[in-house]
């Protein structure tokens, strides 16, 4: 147990914890132009109008412990995905002034922008991630130097375009069994029907890109072979994915959510299994690429890192957790509201 | 047009232009923050429902204000990587963990508490609601501990050493040439609280949260002093008034002091960044202080000038003879730009007096009981918003400008720290999107902040339901009679 691997571990754990609570806020805007009318448009965006700022909060903490734990990754994929980024600063950006604005004027067109704003953004932030996911499975052309060679468009080949997709397809779903937990009536109920489809469209998804993972890039599974307990986790995976439904038709949902997360955490923990130690693999010189090693800052620094989360994540994990707590049932539209 | 090719000077104005738009919002939020502990402590202590409804007011604008700094703010925390690449390979272990810790601390604290402040306030007791409102201003100002800790490091290092790429240590000051590649120099922290507590941060943290402050009191007076002037929602707005000119006026006079305990450390730590700010080209005994001017570097003087003989040896030495260190001290490539610094300084420093003479005055009326009188106070009033605005964004100017060419003053030049792998194409294109999304949304808040401050406190709010169904299809587009309840408004729009 090293810190370079504590830190790996951490940063996932990090990633885990966006992934699921911005995962069910993008989900709902992917969602969001599927809902008619100003009422319905209103519940989703109020389903997730408290909790947005804090959920990306997580993508925050995640750069800036990439940025002081792994310095070179930080520099060379954010510098390296440099339009990639733009796109994704873009995206962001309208998805948090489109639920600020909308609501905020009667105007019909006003409205309507701002609801294909909220909904655009979501779904193409939702692929953005997948596409760096799926770059860094297959790697990057990255120099002796570090740097990234390649260019904006080398970015977009047809593995990272299929991760993207099905990144998008599981967010969608995770934020359409979130969804339901919020609603009720008709709302809830047509809600419903989306997670049935969302779950079907997911399932295809994962299908299609674990086979198109195997075939493009099979060296991912040999950290699967090397330490065969990680099999438990991929049964673990398959098993919370079909609890979705079955929890749905048992009338749980909320255990529906919980698999769904867990789905997601297994995900990325056999994404980070499938690349460790590497963080950012050199498709010009397996030497060049950048590992938990040496793209590190020094010991010194992760240690006090370690300090900085270890004092501060508990904190955050409580009041996060109390603050759900207050927003907990079904939305409510009051005069505070989106 | 060689600006379209110049990666560095491209990177520059990308940064300058993102991080001055993003100070619009933050400040605000901390001085606005600190004012609504007051007004919701006031509330639960008197029990007075005026200071509840001017708290919900207010509340209402911060969330405005709020989500423009999230939004502009993520993009800094991205363009280190994005666009000084080179920089933060450099300054990994000691700017990034001052950024982790930002996000760690500070972000996850107000953004969290920030759900219950803005949406909350039926579903948590009054006593619940205020600790919420206290830790979203505690989160603001912690934000701002991190950041400009991580920024102090730049102007002054401290608890590091140099390494390169094998560990083996470097000394100092040690001129990192971008052409012997394969040394990629790093900092390493070796004292953590060193570092944290490096000479400048204390005093510039101070510094930053009071200008803060200021910005937030004159805000709420500027909105006040229009509501007086308009003859509505009157004894809110007096009572609104007091409060943030009693906090803007010991913001002022405070912030003089710690102005002059910045500058004591800028003399120390960084004597080009001080010779550009107060324009001293020799170093010569009873060094003057201009109270303004022109610096012309070709002659080196400082043309047009108000001159005080041997104020700066004074300020800087404590008498009048001792020669503060001046350009001439510096190598010409490591010397400041000269005009920039001089003349934002010295705005600043003009605006601060300012703030400190139109408080105290303000003060001396409201003890006489005149102050609301006055019209034309009032009006000044409600002009004088853009003053801390432009104080802030001139301080910064100051400091950034002042610090160059060195991006870790003594360590690592600029020039030298922005992203190999980013061409000026790029630069370009980003500086574009930015400059037409950024325009959008400052159109859309100023569009925003205006409509609210017109609409104004909600004086009579409801309490019951159909009172709430109503504003509710008002805000929904919904109109007529017989429309007022939530389920009727169901329909199809």
């Amino acid at each position: 147990m090293d810190l370079n691997l504590i830190w790996f571990v951490l940063l996932g754990v990090l990633l885990i914890g966006y992934a699921i609570l911005d995962g069910f806020d993008l989900g709902v805007g992917a969602l969001h132009l599927f809902s008619k009318g100003d009422i319905e448009r209103r519940t989703l965006m109020n389903s997730i109008g408290p909790v947005w700022d804090g959920n990306e909060v997580w993508l925050v903490t995640a750069g800036g412990a990439l940025f002081a734990a792994f310095p070179h990754a930080y520099a060379t994929a954010f510098s390296g995905f440099y339009l990639a980024f733009m796109l994704l600063l873009a995206a962001l950006i309208f998805r948090a002034v489109a639920l600020e604005f909308r609501s905020k004027e009667p105007m019909l067109w006003w409205r309507k922008t701002w609801d294909i704003s909220f909904s655009v953004s979501s779904i193409v932030a939702s692929i953005l991630f997948g596409v760096a996911v799926g770059n860094l499975i297959v790697g990057m052309p990255l120099g002796e130097d570090m740097e990234f060679q390649g260019t904006f468009l080398g970015l977009l080949g047809p593995y990272p375009l299929v991760v993207g997709l099905f990144n998008l397809s599981l967010f969608t779903m995770h934020g359409a069994i979130y969804l339901y937990l919020k609603t009720e009536g008709d709302l809830q109920a047509k809600v419903k029907r989306w997670i049935y489809k969302a779950f079907a469209v997911f399932v295809v998804m994962y299908l299609v890109t674990t086979i198109y993972t195997l075939f493009r890039q099979p060296q991912m599974t040999r950290n699967f072979i090397e330490h065969p307990w990680v099999w438990i986790v991929v049964a673990l995976n398959a098993l919370a994915i079909a609890n979705i439904p079955r929890a749905l038709h048992l009338n749980l949902p909320f255990r529906a959510f919980v698999s769904s997360c867990c789905s997601m955490a297994a995900l990325i923990f056999l994404f980070g299994i499938g690349l460790f130690p590497t963080l950012i693999p050199s498709t010009l010189n397996p030497e060049w690429s950048l590992t938990i090693y040496n793209a590190a800052s020094s010991q010194k620094t992760l240690g006090i890192m370690l300090i900085i989360a270890v004092c501060g994540l508990p904190f955050v994990l409580a009041y996060t957790a109390a603050i759900y707590w207050v927003f907990r049932g079904k939305v409510k539209i009051d005069r505070f509201s989106y | 047009m060689e600006i379209f090719s110049d990666t560095v000077l491209l990177a520059r104005i990308q940064f300058a232009f993102t991080v001055m738009f993003h100070y619009l919002y933050p400040p605000l939020s901390i001085g606005l923050g600190v004012l609504l502990v007051v007004m919701e402590g006031h509330f639960l202590k008197t029990k007075n429902p005026i200071y509840e409804t001017m708290t919900r007011f207010w509340v209402k604008i911060f969330a405005l204000n709020f989500s423009l700094g999230v939004a502009t703010g993520i993009v800094m925390e991205f363009q280190f990587g994005t666009n000084w690449a080179t920089y933060s390979r450099f300054v990994g272990d000691v700017f990034g963990s001052a950024l982790a810790a930002e996000g760690v601390f500070a972000f996850f604290l107000e953004s969290g508490f920030l759900a219950v402040l803005v949406f909350g306030w039926d579903r948590v007791s009054p006593k619940m609601h205020f600790f919420s409102t206290c830790m979203v201003s505690l989160g603001s100002m912690f934000s701002a501990v991190w950041i400009v800790v991580a920024n102090s490091w730049q102007q002054t290092p401290a608890g590091y050493h140099i390494v390169d790429k094998f560990g083996k240590i470097l000394p100092t000051p040690y001129e990192y040439d971008p052409f012997s590649s394969g040394v990629q120099p790093r900092a390493e922290i070796i004292d953590f609280w060193a570092m944290v507590f490096n000479p400048s941060s204390m005093a510039r943290l101070s510094h930053v949260l009071v200008g803060a402050f200021i910005l937030g009191a004159f805000f709420v007076m500027s909105i006040c002093a229009y509501y007086i002037i308009k003859g509505r929602h009157l004894e809110l707005a007096k009572r609104a008034f007091k409060i943030a000119l009693v906090f803007g006026m010991l913001s002022s006079v405070g912030q003089l002091l710690l102005g002059h305990w910045s500058a004591d450390i800028v003399a120390e730590h960084q004597p080009a960044k001080l010779a550009a700010f107060e324009g001293i080209f020799k170093t010569e005994e009873s060094t003057p202080a201009y109270l303004f001017g022109f610096p012309d570097a070709k002659s080196e003087t400082v043309r047009g000038g108000i001159a005080i003989p041997g104020m700066l040896s004074f300020l800087v030495h404590r008498d009048f003879k001792t020669p503060v260190t001046g350009l001439d001290k510096f190598e010409p490539r490591d010397r400041p730009p000269l005009m920039v610094p001089f003349q934002m300084y010295h705005l600043m420093v003009a605006l601060g007096m300012y703030f400190i003479g139109l408080t105290l005055f303000a003060c001396f009326l409201m003890f006489r009981g005149t102050l609301f009188e006055k019209t034309w106070l009032m009006k000044v009033f409600v002009i004088s918003v853009v003053f801390p605005y432009i104080a802030n964004q001139a301080g910064w100017i100051a400091a950034e400008v002042g610090r160059q060419p060195w991006i870790v003053y003594g360590l690592l030049r600029t020039s030298d720290g922005v992203s190999k792998a980013v061409g000026a194409h790029a630069i370009v294109a980003s500086l574009v999107i930015f400059t037409l999304i950024y325009l959008l949304l400052f159109v859309m808040f100023i569009y925003l902040l205006d409509k609210k401050i017109k609409h104004g406190p909600e004086e009579h709010h409801a309490t019951t339901p159909s009172q709430d169904a109503i504003n509710l299809a008002d805000v929904a587009g919904l109109r007529g009679p017989g429309q007022g309840r939530l389920a009727d408004a169901g329909e199809e729009t």
